[in-house]
């Protein structure tokens, strides 16, 4: 009885939860007009091909694929490197203003960043960054989660292995690249998806920034579509699959690490 | 020459990150708090005190705002929490199957981006002929009538993080021992006692965990609302952040969106404190 309630539960639970992609995949490959007949259609269609087309006519959506694949893919490599280095020199080195960078850094934790919003808004108006990739790009370069999950992974980072390499003759950056990196590759993982991952969903920011529809990223060309007077249904299905997708894959090969990467140390995967 | 190189050498780790943080954190956060205090008009600047945060106290929109994100704290955080506690539980039980397909089942939600979520179930839930009222055989104005609205937000962002905070509680669930389960059972605790005196005290912390990082993330909504219903109908789904983005780049009025700002800054601060304070303690 008891056992009979636990997996009714569990099944539930994972109807609930699929159900909305399966119906994702359904719709993409529909026409539009199918998608609210009654009975709505529950198997796969063979619209998929003209969703694409329709897609690529109305938003471009190639470019916009390739746009937010390569912002966030930049984003990623120079933002984990500002991190994993920043996280190290806290962790492994006694300096001044040590303390007051680590505060700065919690506190960017703590303060959500829309605060910033309006004056960042005017900053990047005022260097005429508005609608230009940099401005979705480097403000947001210093990320006080990734630096902190770094600090918290070279904390442990025994010193010996340091000591050993300098009197080898190694200079601090060469140690850092090919003796303490390696070391943490798991939690580099983690870092990398959760930025990759933060970029390509970001939304409010890219939406004020970027204007022209040749510079849209995912979510401000899905957003874009649903504002239009004619709604295409199973385009936009597609757009979302499609914008999905990219997440779902890395989720389903590198499990351990997202899931590390997006509970960022509350939970050591 | 040792000591110079101790003294530059870890700012050529810490130095970049140090100077974006000035530059585009420390620098717009007081450039922000300045602004909050000043109103702009027909480009005169003028210094007005406290005059924008007591602006809020008599705009409805505002109120509505935070009324919503109160109705979302209120309902919507302890059923989703609920719901990922069933769910971690049903996860930690030893004797099922499939454990891990289910564990991944639970987390895909957490794996969409915001928008294409919002997105799809804004298709599902159209009146006419959206998927969700042809099953269940209703006509139901999901996204125009207010309750509905709020019905369909607060479902939506269900959705997408019960199984997430449930792969948080897991994890606080396997650290507590098996051992302390069959000590219960031995006592002849059933499973409801079982549950209220050895499990949830323990779980608390990560509860709490959960439960502050909820809070933020409420406050802090934005995606959902402005995919889903754009704030509507009327200020029925409007929060804070949506309304600070109108305020801010629909009317351009920079001082007043500041304010709010600011505001939802002291509320997650004092939320996140309150609890704290009152659940975290206890079984220190």
């Amino acid at each position: 009885m008891k056992r009979l309630l636990v997996w009714l539960v569990a099944a539930a639970g994972a109807l609930v939860s699929v159900i909305p992609f399966y119906w994702m995949v359904v719709a993409a490959t529909h026409d539009g007009g199918e998608l609210f007949a009654s009975p709505p259609p529950f198997l796969p269609g063979d619209d998929l091909m003209a969703n694409l087309r329709s897609l690529e006519e109305s938003v471009h959506f190639a470019r916009v694929m390739a746009t937010s694949l390569w912002t966030a893919l930049v984003y990623t490599l120079l933002s984990g490197l500002v991190s994993a280095m920043c996280g190290y020199g806290l962790a492994k080195y006694r300096f001044k203003g040590r303390g007051l960078l680590l505060g700065v850094v919690l506190a960017t934790m703590m303060i959500p960043f829309q605060v910033l919003l309006v004056p960042l808004f005017q900053m990047m108006a005022s260097v005429g960054w508005v609608d230009t990739y940099q401005s979705i790009i480097i403000p947001f370069l210093a990320n006080s989660f990734g630096i902190f999950l770094m600090r918290q992974a070279f904390l442990g980072f025994p010193d010996e292995l340091l000591e050993s390499g300098r009197l080898d003759g190694a200079g601090d950056l060469r140690i850092f690249y090919r003796i303490v990196l390696p070391c943490v590759r798991p939690q580099l993982g983690a870092l990398v998806i959760f930025t990759f991952m933060s970029q390509w969903n970001a939304f409010i920011w890219p939406l004020l920034m970027l204007n022209s529809a040749e510079r849209y990223t995912v979510p401000v060309a899905l957003n874009h579509l649903i504002g239009l007077s004619h709604v295409d249904y199973a385009g936009l299905m597609l757009g979302a699959f499609l914008a999905t997708l990219p997440l779902m894959l890395i989720f389903l090969l590198f499990q351990r690490q997202f899931v590390a990467g997006l509970l960022g140390g509350a939970v050591k995967g | 020459m040792t000591s110079w190189r101790r003294r530059t050498v870890p700012w050529v780790f810490a130095g970049p990150a140090a100077a974006l943080l000035v530059v585009f954190f420390a620098y717009p956060l007081a450039a922000s708090l300045v602004q909050s205090l000043q109103s702009t008009e027909r480009g005169v600047t003028t210094w007005a005190g406290l005059g924008q945060y007591s602006r809020m106290l008599g705009d409805p929109s505002f109120l509505r705002s935070l009324a919503n994100a109160g109705l979302i704290l209120v309902v919507q955080v302890p059923l989703m929490i609920g719901l990922a506690t069933v769910l971690a539980y049903v996860l930690n039980t030893s004797w099922l199957r499939f454990r891990a397909t289910l564990r991944a089942a639970y987390f895909l939600p957490a794996v969409t981006t915001l928008v294409a979520y919002a997105v799809v179930f804004r298709v599902l839930l159209r009146t006419e002929g959206g998927a969700v009222n042809q099953i269940l055989g209703v006509q139901v104005d999901w996204l125009n009538d207010p309750f509905w609205a709020r019905v369909a937000l607060i479902a939506s962002i269900t959705w997408r993080w019960a199984g997430y905070n449930a792969i948080i509680l897991l994890a606080g669930l396997q650290a507590i021992g098996r051992e302390q389960y069959e000590a219960a059972a031995i006592d002849g605790a059933g499973p409801l006692t079982t549950f209220r005196a050895v499990i949830l005290p323990q779980l608390k912390p990560v509860v709490l965990f959960c439960s502050i990082t909820s809070t933020i993330g409420t406050l802090q909504l934005f995606d959902e609302p402005m995919v889903l219903t754009g704030g509507g109908p009327g200020d029925a789904t409007l929060t804070p952040i949506l309304y600070l983005y109108q305020v801010g780049f629909k009317q351009f009025d920079f001082g007043y969106a500041a304010a709010i700002a600011w505001v939802v800054v002291l509320l997650i601060g004092g939320l996140s404190w309150l609890q704290f304070r009152y659940f975290g303690k206890e079984d220190r």
